[in-house]
């Protein structure tokens, strides 16, 4: 079978909406179009019961007690303000003080960023050279004015799976509340809130094969009651903690989406991290000088989708622009506005020379082995290709140490 | 962002990579950029005695831009005297390559290894005559 272009391999980013979500969806776009809110009718109870299914379908997936648990939002960003912004106005009586790591997504660090303005005291812990926070650290960090401490379960960029388990038990030791962007890792490694010892919790239907724009936060009902003050007012859905007119089509794909993860996802992380494997294996045989960027593969402690690597002497923009049928994503600065490489190999101590020429892959559900061999030979080829271009590998390869160098900044 | 099809045309088929001796005292070599910041580039022209540069070399390591911008500076540096080089312009090459207002530092890159260059091969000369 001839394969088709471009090939996606950025499922970090966002993924497709799996037919049978789609197929859930469709409905409820036309004839069951109640507002979930309208108790006077029959359109309205449809939705309602709808959008009840729905919580319950997210709740068994992370394992929450109940699914009054479950507060449906437009997406993890929300989702993150909501749980870090809620948590510190509602306990302000109780201390000012929030950890949280530094390479969490930007929706954390920028809501915390903000909180620091209005007076909080905030910790961004330092991770190891994989990307991982030391539970140590943690401890260590916590003080009586600490009222949350916030890790997410795993790293887009990297790929670290954080001990989110032994984070979630030091915390109900010390009585902090404990909220994971689980985001990234959802459907790829465990997650289980009341196992885990988690108190809020951020997902998002879009990186699961449900739709964009529907996201909940899970917050804790019992040992302890999470209590957390709205941020949007309105109508007071979602039990006072989230006004708004539920997004009734997009939480029935969210359900959907969690229903058939909970089913799946066991064997789905086989068969993602076999291709992740061999996508490795291919291009480390075939090329010099390439590092891995994150935990090892075979550690336990990386996403079994994440393949995340710097070639050395090719600028990872310029690398991906040969490969432009295949859609991944760089660490390297021209692919931000601000020219800064990423915040997260900087903060894994990752050269920036070496932080220009990472690749991110991230493989999913409906990447095939097809496809992996294709984009490893793509990816062999096109690096040996710019290497033959590359001023800097010439040079290496002459034995010039390119740090003795006395460059130019610009 | 899409690139240009003048970008990626030279992104794909890049002119006249590769590596002049810098030895040789009718060449001027350029280094410029800084590998942290992600760009760097080697342009090197061999002169003939009349002041005319009948070779132009380059090597890039960089974005599409960065490589499309010191392909095309190699090609307009062929044939031209020193003096008509040093007349190339960033922002000539930002209209050539259609580069948009992020990219515009590949085309300040080119044209200071175009300077750099120059100035290399020129220094060359003034101490060779200085010791001949």
């Amino acid at each position: 079978m001839a394969l088709k272009l471009p090939i996606y391999m950025d499922y970090h980013a966002t993924t497709p909406v799996d037919p049978r979500v789609l197929e859930t969806m469709i409905p409820y776009f036309t004839e069951k179009f109640g507002n979930a809110a309208s108790r006077s009718h029959r359109f309205g109870w449809e939705g309602e019961e709808a959008v009840g299914y729905a919580r319950e379908q997210v709740a068994t997936l992370i394992n929450a007690e109940k699914p009054e648990e479950i507060v449906f939002t437009s997406g993890a960003s929300e989702s993150n303000n909501l749980a870090l912004k809620g948590v510190a106005e509602f306990y302000k009586d109780k201390g000012s003080h929030i950890i949280t790591t530094k390479v969490e997504h930007k929706a954390v660090l920028d809501t915390c960023k903000r909180l620091e303005k209005q007076g909080l005291t905030v910790t961004y812990l330092d991770v190891d050279k994989t990307g991982l926070v030391s539970v140590d650290d943690v401890r260590n960090a916590i003080t009586d004015k600490t009222i949350l401490v916030s890790v997410m379960l795993a790293n887009n960029e990297v790929g670290a799976v954080q001990p989110i388990g032994e984070i979630g038990k030091l915390c109900k030791e010390r009585g902090v509340l404990f909220h994971v962007d689980a985001v990234q890792g959802i459907g790829k490694t465990e997650f289980d809130v009341r196992a885990m010892g988690v108190d809020l919790a951020s997902i998002t239907a879009h990186k699961i094969y449900g739709p964009k724009g529907v996201g909940a936060l899970y917050v804790r009902r019992s040992k302890p009651r999470v209590r957390i003050s709205a941020q949007v007012d309105g109508g007071g859905h979602e039990r006072g903690m989230r006004s708004g007119t539920l997004n009734v089509t997009g939480i029935v794909g969210f359900g959907k989406a969690c229903e058939v993860l909970t089913q799946t996802w066991r064997d789905e992380v086989r068969k993602i991290e076999a291709q992740r494997n061999r996508l490795a294996e291919r291009i480390f045989k075939n090329l010099d000088e390439v590092y891995l960027n994150g935990p090892a593969l075979d550690s336990g402690k990386r996403l079994p989708n994440n393949l995340n690597v710097s070639f050395a002497y090719v600028e990872g923009e310029g690398l991906m622009m040969a490969i432009k049928d295949v859609a991944v994503s760089s660490g390297s600065a021209c692919t931000s506005a601000s020219l800064e490489p990423s915040y997260v190999l900087r903060a894994l101590g990752v050269d920036e020379e070496l932080a220009h020429t990472s690749i991110r892959f991230g493989l999913g559900r409906f990447t095939t082995d097809e496809e992996v061999d294709f984009v490893a030979d793509l990816v062999v080829g096109k690096v040996k290709k710019l290497r033959d271009l590359s001023p800097l590998y010439e040079m290496a390869k002459e034995g010039i140490d390119i740090k003795s160098i006395q460059w130019a900044a610009h | 962002m899409a690139y240009s099809d003048k970008v990626i045309e030279h992104a794909e088929n890049p002119r006249n990579v590769g590596t002049l001796d810098k030895e040789d005292p009718s060449v001027g070599t350029g280094l410029v950029g800084a590998p942290a910041c992600g760009d760097v580039m080697r342009l090197q022209i061999k002169v003939t005695d009349g002041g005319v540069i009948e070779d132009a070399k380059f090597k890039t390591f960089g974005c599409g831009s960065a490589i499309a911008s010191s392909s095309l500076a190699t090609e307009w540096l062929k044939g031209r005297t020193l003096d008509e080089a040093e007349t190339i312009k960033n922002t000539d090459i930002v209209a050539e390559l259609n580069l948009p207002p992020v990219k515009i530092h590949c085309s300040v890159l080119a044209e200071d290894a175009i300077k750099s260059a120059i100035d290399d091969y020129r220094k060359k000369q003034a101490s060779r005559r200085a010791q001949g």
